[in-house]
């Protein structure tokens, strides 16, 4: 085995594009390992537990720890990183006389010197590592420009005071943990391609929002604006800054007739400091809980306050086999198929939703907090989903996929495969497909590519949910 | 009800990104307009100070506040006088550039420019016994220029003989002082003190002193910012050249100077002209008294000095008072006179920071096409240089400006939170000392200054 290990000082780069690097390294021959970090004590400890030995580092350096049969594959290897880091370091550099701005307050002043140009900026999106985000979303708060926080990991107290800086500024924080929003048509983080149209949407929930947004599109239903607001927004501490803010802006905007409310069911005095702001327009509470509407029935609601027609949410049984299953008969794999079910989901929201239809089985999210340090979001990277599929060796398995900006750029490709191992084992598998017709991914061909490797592919959750939990019940029942 | 718009919703959407680049290439696969910050992590252990300074309620609108008043200053030219009238100096007391320094702790150029200051004030018979005066150090006082309204060029000694220009804010009211400037060569400011630089500090005394009083006298106060401003825009930077504003202030002296001392009209003229650097020492009091302007508003992270002594590089922030920060002085990278090398050079020294502390000097180096080999060779360097600093720098300067970046205004004020988010650090044009006292000049470049003294201040902010 040959390593090569190095430290580079002050070379930085951000975690995706790296592990895009590391996998294109690793994907290589002859290389079987293959770590191009920030060398974090996490990233640090891997590369060591990998048995390379790391010379003396600090977070701010690149690692670079490449395993391989041979020399000249480890050069090789090298080589490509070298390309690899270039050709990352030519797109987002230019010309050394109007060198890159290096803060979020930076970049503000610099869309609005080029204001002629472009106009002033109107949003940013913050997706640095969570410690950092706070100082970023000051920037533009302090800059006039409402901020979009993707990152996750910001501290309660700094969520507080952004939003109470940002109501004396006149703009909106949408986050922290903020995954999705529509503004103005642009996509912004994981957003489903949408239709314009009258449905304004306030979301403490991202894949939640896009599930709404979807299947409201689906209907031929389209949206103004999608405006999130973070997970923790409607909770007692927060108090819903920013859901106050956003109904209320979206209420004085003439593009939206109707709005709808996703959340997880808020904290009593806040859903009441809601209830009480007196907006001229109709909102439609879309709450996530016990007892509560689902999704799916929640944008059946809107559909009726809009008048429009309820339609057959699009769904793609699965192959004759699965269906032996699924009806208790007993078919070729009839026996093998017993267990129990099990939910492997990247969106949070979807993943609670399906858990609280099936009312039974093991469900992970994995785009938690606990699955994501040190790697890519599971709507971007599907690895650690995949080999949690093909562990599972009977019953049911029910997983979303959700299309859209942002997200893989082709999911199927990597899945397709492993539903269709699954299938061959006999295991049922289901998925809830979330996307619409104008997501680049293409979310017909998606769920063909799904459905031919033996998958059952529902667009509603809930009804994926209610399909796996059948199919569970027939397990059991056999 | 109270309502609320949001311009984001009725505007076409542009974007800033920081962070995840799939984000932001998700906005350009929709061809939404975008900015990219080149987002990297802040210097290491400052993520906690970082987020307290930016959190405190104080910061935003006390660094408008600050930087505001540094600016809006308006540095005249009022008077020519001695130090000890104006600074009140007692015989034994000198001032010294950077924050406070002691005999033992003094570089070889600060060493020798004591020394020389000994024997022009009569106080040693000899640069031996000077040298044993100042080590015994009975009867003797240091203290540092910024503690008394002055700055001084390299290292900036100040002795009760010596003439200095006395400029006033005619904005704020403030009070500022520096030397008069010796010229090059083997001079004290380098550190020297052979017979010709007590000779030429004697003649300063008693003849350029009082004749440029006199000439003021007749001119009235000269206009400093509008000085400056103009010698922005021929080719100075204000450190490393300052040839186009020594012209400009010889043309503005001249006729009084002839007219208040026609017998030494000619030497004193002679003495300017043949001195690029005769405005330095002008456009430092004029930087310093525009920097105090800015001083002491609570919760600024402005920085509002940046000096050293030839053995620390120092910093104060506008909101913690007179405080140092410091750290090692680190030897400039730069271009040497004669048979001089790197060998030579004494660590960085001198208040002369004081202009890039106010957006002048290496902050200004696009507007100073003629001595880009200081900062690496070419004009695209110089503009580089200028360029990063307004990364760290709070406002841009209303009245100096830059032709060749389109007049653009020079990056002005420090932010110490910037410094740290950024990890850039303030381009320092300098002159280099000889490390040995009483060799003088040997050469002039680029220094950095020290990083911990920027987190150091940070860490006192978060504290504050």
């Amino acid at each position: 085995m040959n390593d090569l290990v190095e430290v580079r000082a002050g070379v930085y780069h951000d975690s995706v594009s790296l592990m895009r690097v590391s996998q294109a390294l690793a994907g290589r021959p002859g290389v079987s390992v293959a770590i191009v970090a920030m060398a974090t004590e996490l990233n640090v400890g891997l590369a060591c537990d990998a048995g390379f030995s790391v010379p003396p580092a600090t977070p701010g350096d690149l690692l670079v720890a490449i395993r391989a049969s041979s020399e000249d594959a480890v050069q090789e290897a090298a080589c490509e990183l070298e390309r690899q880091l270039a050709a990352r370091g030519a797109a987002s550099g230019s010309r050394r006389e109007e060198a890159p701005p290096r803060t979020t307050r930076s970049a503000a002043r610099a869309a609005a010197r080029s204001a002629a140009r472009s106009g002033d900026a109107t949003v940013a999106l913050v997706s640095v590592p969570g410690e950092y985000a706070f100082l970023e979303a000051v920037d533009a708060v302090e800059a006039g420009i409402s901020v979009m926080i993707f990152s996750d990991n910001v501290p309660v107290e700094q969520e507080i005071l952004l939003k109470d800086r940002a109501r004396e500024q006149g703009v909106l924080v949408m986050g922290p943990d903020c995954g999705t929003a529509v503004i103005g048509g642009a996509g912004l983080g994981f957003a489903n391609v949408l239709r314009p149209g009258p449905v304004g949407v306030v979301a403490a929930s991202g894949t939640g929002a896009q599930q709404v947004t979807s299947l409201l599109d689906l209907a031929g239903v389209g949206v103004s604006h999608l405006l999130g607001v973070g997970g923790r927004d409607l909770s007692a501490e927060v108090g819903g800054r920013s859901t106050i803010q956003a109904l209320r802006a979206l209420d004085a905007d003439p593009a939206t007739e109707l709005i709808v409310l996703v959340s997880k069911p808020p904290a009593a005095e806040v859903a009441r400091a809601v209830q009480d702001l007196g907006l001229g327009t109709k909102v439609v509470a879309a709450l996530l809980g016990p007892g509560q509407d689902d999704l799916t029935t929640a944008v059946e609601r809107v559909l009726g306050a809009l008048g429009r027609e309820v339609p057959e949410w699009p769904a793609w049984p699965a192959s004759p086999a699965e269906h032996a299953v699924s009806e208790g008969t007993s078919g070729p794999a009839g026996d093998a198929v017993r267990g129990p079910l099990r939910g492997l989901y990247s969106g949070g929201t979807l993943c609670t939703e399906a858990a609280l239809i099936a009312g039974t089985g093991e469900f992970t999210d994995f785009g938690d907090d606990e699955y994501t340090r040190g790697r890519a979001h599971p709507m971007i990277d599907p690895t650690l989903r995949l080999e949690a599929l093909d562990a599972v060796e009977s019953g049911v398995v029910l997983l979303d996929v959700v299309l859209g900006q942002g997200a893989d750029p082709d999911p199927s490709a990597r899945l397709a495969p492993g539903v269709a191992r699954a299938c061959e084992r006999g295991v049922a598998v289901v998925v809830a497909l979330v996307g619409t017709d104008g997501d680049p991914q293409g979310l017909r061909a998606q769920a063909a590519r799904l459905n031919e490797a033996g998958a059952a592919v529902f667009t509603s959750n809930a009804a994926a949910a209610r399909h796996a939990r059948e199919l569970a019940r027939a397990h059991a029942g056999a | 009800m109270t309502s609320m718009t949001l311009s984001m919703l009725s505007r076409e959407p542009h974007v800033i990104t920081a962070g995840t680049a799939v984000l932001g290439e998700a906005l350009d696969q929709q061809a939404v307009a975008r900015i990219e910050v080149d987002w990297r992590p802040p210097l290491p252990g400052t993520a906690a100070a970082l987020a307290r300074v930016l959190a405190d309620p104080r910061r935003e609108r006390a660094n408008a506040t600050a930087v505001g008043r540094m600016v809006s200053a308006r540095p005249m030219l009022v008077g020519v006088r001695p130090a000890r009238d104006v600074l009140g100096l007692e015989p034994g007391t000198f001032l010294h550039a950077g924050p406070p320094i002691t005999w033992e702790r003094a570089s070889g150029p600060m060493r020798g420019a004591l020394i020389g200051a000994m024997l022009f004030e009569g106080l040693a018979s000899s640069p031996k016994d000077a040298e044993d005066r100042l080590a015994a150090g009975s009867g003797i006082t240091l203290d540092s220029c910024h503690h008394h309204r002055t700055v001084g060029p390299m290292a900036g000694l100040v002795s009760p003989s010596m003439w200095m220009l006395e400029v006033t804010d005619a904005e704020h009211g403030g009070t500022a002082y520096c030397s008069l400037n010796e010229g090059l060569g083997k001079v004290l400011r380098y550190g020297a003190y052979g017979p010709e630089v007590i000779d030429r500090l004697r003649w300063m005394g008693d003849v350029l002193g009082p004749v440029l009083r006199a000439a003021l006298d007749r001119s009235g106060p000269l206009d400093l910012r509008a000085l400056v401003a103009q010698a922005l825009q021929m080719g100075d930077e204000l450190h490393n050249r300052n040839r186009a504003a020594t012209s400009l202030m010889v043309r503005e002296l001249a006729p009084a100077i002839v007219e208040a001392a026609p017998e030494h009209a000619a030497e004193v003229l002679r003495f300017i002209n043949g001195n690029d650097h005769f405005f330095l020492n002008a456009g430092m009091a004029a930087a310093k008294v525009s920097a105090d302007a800015a001083r002491d508003v609570p919760g600024s992270s402005l920085v509002v000095a940046m000096a050293r002594n030839g053995t620390d590089f120092g910093i104060q922030v506008s909101g913690l008072g007179d405080r140092w920060f410091t750290g090692p002085a680190g030897v400039p990278d730069g271009l040497y006179l004669g048979a001089y090398g790197p060998a030579d050079a004494n660590p960085d020294i001198g208040d002369s920071t004081i202009t890039e502390t106010t957006g002048l000097g290496g902050f200004a180096m696009a507007a100073a096409p003629a001595i880009v080999r200081f900062v690496g060779g070419d004009v695209s360097d110089a503009v580089a240089a200028t360029t990063s600093m307004y990364e760290i720098t709070l406002a841009e300067h209303p009245a100096y400006q830059i032709p060749g970046l389109g007049f653009r205004g020079t990056p002005v004020g420090v932010d110490v939170t910037l410094v740290a988010r950024t990890g850039v650090l303030p381009v320092v044009n300098t002159g280099i000392a000889g490390r040995v006292a009483g060799t003088g000049q040997v050469g002039a470049g680029l220094v950095s200054p020290p990083v911990e003294a920027f987190t150091a201040a940070l860490e006192a902010l978060a504290k504050a």
